[in-house]
């Protein structure tokens, strides 16, 4: 699924980034890798962006930014 | 004169890794703030004396990589690339080492004296994160020192070894450095090998590297490269292209996203063998301040409250220390109007530099206050979370969630508000940010629409002054997003964005923030308005021998004769009367004066001549000249409008309101004239802003034109409309 498909509260290990440019040479390098774990923190309160816990550190990107990366839920 | 050495040492680093904190400790008030060449980030250095060495520090932009993705990272690279400083210190956020040691590889990677410092190691500790220094440093052949940024930690040995790193030997060649998958491996060997066979004399970084970046498609390496290495260059980017094709056939990827991946598998390797995280469970304060601060329902009421707090620190706080300037000011102009014998000079101290510098001085207490409170909210972590509950608005103009604290500063004064645009990131969204925050309609405007709109809208001034106000934030939408479909093209720069977890500020940071930001503002804006204002004073108070159409003196004289006779015969309560009845004469006449004074200046024949441009908004000549004397600051438009039209007490606003009634003006061309005060071309404090901040002559005069000219094509169609709809 992807990424921006998840609610809040919910874990998943990342799978595969597609997109070009800037933005995901951006996602690779703030460690949002293959593999890599994540967890929802929450969406803003206007729905967007979102938040997520990438390797004990928080980062925001917008929803339309996440509907790049997809995703494996995991428990 | 010093035989010390000087050391250069730079200091690199992610964002909030406590790379500024480090920085401001190290060197103190000591700083140099300006810009690095040709862009418009700021680049901070400190020079001092320590251990018997010149130590300069340069601080670079924080930044997560090298890639040259954004002017913050090409600007960090060239300076280790170009200005080769003596040693590169990494600082490392202790609780993200896995991030940061993403740029801590790149650093390696480029070849030079590099010394890792693991800043907050404590928090990390408390957290349950332990690292093994030693192996870490034995790992990658880096020394590698602790220090605690905000309780001033280990700052002595961090230079100590940076000193003794510097002086050490050049590196040695065998390091440990990121493997990467053997096919990517093998291609780098060759390209290397072949830059080392052929052009080797061409090319000063070490060859490895440059393999790597030309293996990656770096843009700017690739372009140098080409255009160092001529014929065997070019014969070695067809060799990389193929290579790349090659590799992305074999791996369905882009070479590039393989090796950042091979690099955080490298680190993840370092981490296994040199961090520990032990099971406990940490609690986390700052994600509790965010359950409240980014909370569903509170969060924005609370979001608005600190903005809130904000404006009226800087705007209504602020005013008290503005009036005491504006009181020194005025003080000064008086004392030296009396003190000095009348001339030219004394006109020219008076009324163009006092005044024009003055005007400017007073915006001292706004800055410093805004800079406090910005630096607040991004010293405690807030700004990100500002960004985060605004950008989905901001989106939607094609900006930022950070531009919204820029724009909205704009309501007050545009000046703080163009600076507070440095917060962004991409220098796009800077650039956007600050030629749509003068739409924001300014406080110093007010006044002009206060005159008009109560003159000729009475009862329904307050909904017209409100209209103006949404007139101009509908216009920065629009105009934001055609810029951003046209001149500032592409997407909005990636939002992906860290939200650093809170932090207590430091006094002393926020205070050399704040400071630093506001002495820039003083110097710089100061002498370019000292250059404005001469140029308006001298455009408004020549040519200095006017034909007057009276002889004004003699009328004066005349008065004050016919008046000292009057007195002789006059008793007590007659005499109060007859005071009073001179001084209006004499103020009347000399308002006469004045108005005919600047009718036949330059200025007001330039407005004059002007007028023609104005004519089809409804404005007359005296609108145009008041107009163009608001360039210099918005508020004189009424004070001018005041001398043009009235022909008593100028400073009365009732009888200005009549002069303004019985002149000609309509409603329908007032508020003409009131949109194109909103619109037009900014003061010259916030076009010196402008050019500061832009660094660019293009984009300032890009938004002279732009405001003016929709300012006159508004205020046309308004008022050629609503002459066909019947109303005048």
């Amino acid at each position: 699924m992807l990424l921006s498909e998840m609610k809040e509260g919910e874990k998943g290990i990342i799978v595969r980034i597609a997109g070009s440019g800037a933005l995901r040479r951006r996602i690779l390098e703030m460690g949002m890798v293959k593999g890599s774990q994540i967890y929802i923190e929450k969406y803003a309160p206007l729905k967007d962006p979102l938040e997520l816990i990438v390797k004990n550190y928080h980062i925001s990107l917008r929803v339309e930014e996440a509907s790049q990366i997809t995703v494996e839920k995991s428990e | 004169m010093t035989d010390k050495k000087t050391i250069t040492i730079a200091l690199a680093g992610n964002p909030n890794s406590g790379k500024t904190t480090i920085f401001n400790n190290i060197t103190g008030s000591r700083q140099k703030i300006g810009n690095w060449p040709g862009v418009t980030v700021e680049k901070k250095e400190g020079l001092i004396s320590k251990f018997g060495y010149d130590l300069k520090i340069v601080d670079l932009p924080g930044t997560y990589s090298l890639t040259p993705y954004s002017i913050e990272e090409i600007v960090a690279r060239n300076f280790v690339l170009e200005e080769s400083p003596d040693v590169v210190i990494d600082i490392i956020d202790s609780s993200n080492l896995e991030r940061s040691l993403y740029l801590a590889t790149q650093l390696r990677e480029i070849d030079g004296k590099v010394l890792f410092v693991l800043n907050m190691a404590d928090v990390a500790r408390s957290h349950g994160t332990k690292i093994d220094a030693e192996k870490l440093s034995s790992l990658l052949d880096v020394p590698v020192i602790f220090t605690v940024g905000n309780k001033n930690e280990g700052m002595d040995d961090l230079l100590k070894e940076a000193i003794k790193l510097a002086e050490s030997s050049p590196v040695k060649k065998e390091k440990r450095n990121v493997k990467y998958s053997k096919d990517i491996e093998s291609a780098i060997v060759r390209i290397g090998d072949l830059i080392e066979d052929k052009v080797k004399d061409n090319i000063h970084y070490n060859f490895r590297w440059t393999a790597i970046k030309l293996l990656e498609d770096d843009k700017i390496v690739k372009e140098r490269f080409a255009l160092k290495a001529g014929n065997a260059g070019s014969d070695i980017i067809d060799e990389v292209q193929s290579l790349r094709k090659n590799l992305l056939n074999l791996y369905d990827e882009d070479t590039e996203i393989i090796m950042t991946d091979d690099r955080y598998g490298f680190i993840s390797g370092i981490i296994k063998e040199v961090q520990t995280i032990s099971p406990k469970r940490r609690v986390d304060i700052s994600r509790n301040i965010d359950l409240v601060l980014t909370n569903k329902f509170i969060g924005f009421p609370i979001f608005i409250f600190f903005i809130w707090a904000m404006f009226q620190l800087t705007f209504t706080v602020g005013a008290y220390p503005m009036d005491l300037i504006d009181n020194g000011v005025n003080l000064l102009s008086s004392g030296f109007e009396r003190f000095l014998p009348e001339s030219i000079f004394k006109d020219l101290l008076v009324n163009g530099i006092i005044a024009g510098v003055g005007s400017v001085i007073i915006f001292l207490p706004n800055i410093l206050i805004l800079f406090f409170c910005i630096a607040l909210f991004e010293d405690t972590g807030y700004m990100a979370r500002a960004a985060f509950l605004m950008d989905k608005i901001m989106h939607l103009i094609g900006l930022h969630g950070k531009s919204f604290i820029p724009m909205l500063m704009g309501f007050g004064c545009n000046v703080p508000a163009i600076m507070a645009a440095r917060t962004l990131e991409s220098e796009k969204d800077r650039i956007l940010t600050i030629l749509i925050t003068p739409f924001m309609s300014c406080s110093a405007k007010l006044p002009v629409y206060i005159v008009l709109a109560g003159t000729f809208f009475a009862a329904k001034a307050g909904n017209v002054i409100f209209s103006l106000y949404l007139l101009g934030i509908i216009l920065s939408i629009i105009s934001g997003r055609l810029f951003r479909l046209t001149l500032l093209k592409g997407a909005d720069a990636p939002f992906v964005m860290e939200l650093p977890p809170y932090r207590v500020p430091m006094l002393k940071s926020l205070t050399i923030h704040m400071w630093d930001r506001s002495k820039m503002f003083l110097k710089k804006m100061g002498k370019i308005i000292l250059v404005g204002s001469i140029i308006v004073w001298f455009l408004s108070s020549f040519p200095r021998n006017i034909n007057y159409s009276e002889d004004y003196t003699s009328i004066l004289n005349n008065i004050n004769e016919s008046f000292k006779e009057k007195f002789i015969s006059a008793d007590e309560n007659e005499k109060i009367l007859l005071n009073e009845q001179k001084l209006a004469a004499i103020a009347g006449i000399e308002n006469k004066m004045n108005s005919e004074k600047i009718e036949k200046s330059f200025m007001g024949k330039i407005g004059k001549g002007l007028s023609p441009v104005f004519k089809p908004l409804g404005i007359d000549w005296r609108g145009s000249v008041s107009l163009l004397t608001g360039v210099f600051a918005k508020e004189i438009v009424v004070s001018t409008l005041g001398v043009l039209y009235s022909t008593e007490k100028s400073n009365d606003k009732a009888a200005l309101a009549n002069a303004l009634r019985s002149s000609g003006m309509t409603p329908l061309s007032a508020l003409s004239m009131m949109v194109f005060v909103l619109l037009y071309l900014p003061c010259l404090a916030t076009i010196t802003t402008i050019k500061k901040e832009t660094g660019s002559f293009k984009w300032t005069f890009f938004s002279i034109t732009y405001s003016t000219v929709i300012a006159w094509m508004m205020s046309f169609c308004l008022y050629q409309g609503g002459k066909l709809l019947g109303f005048a």
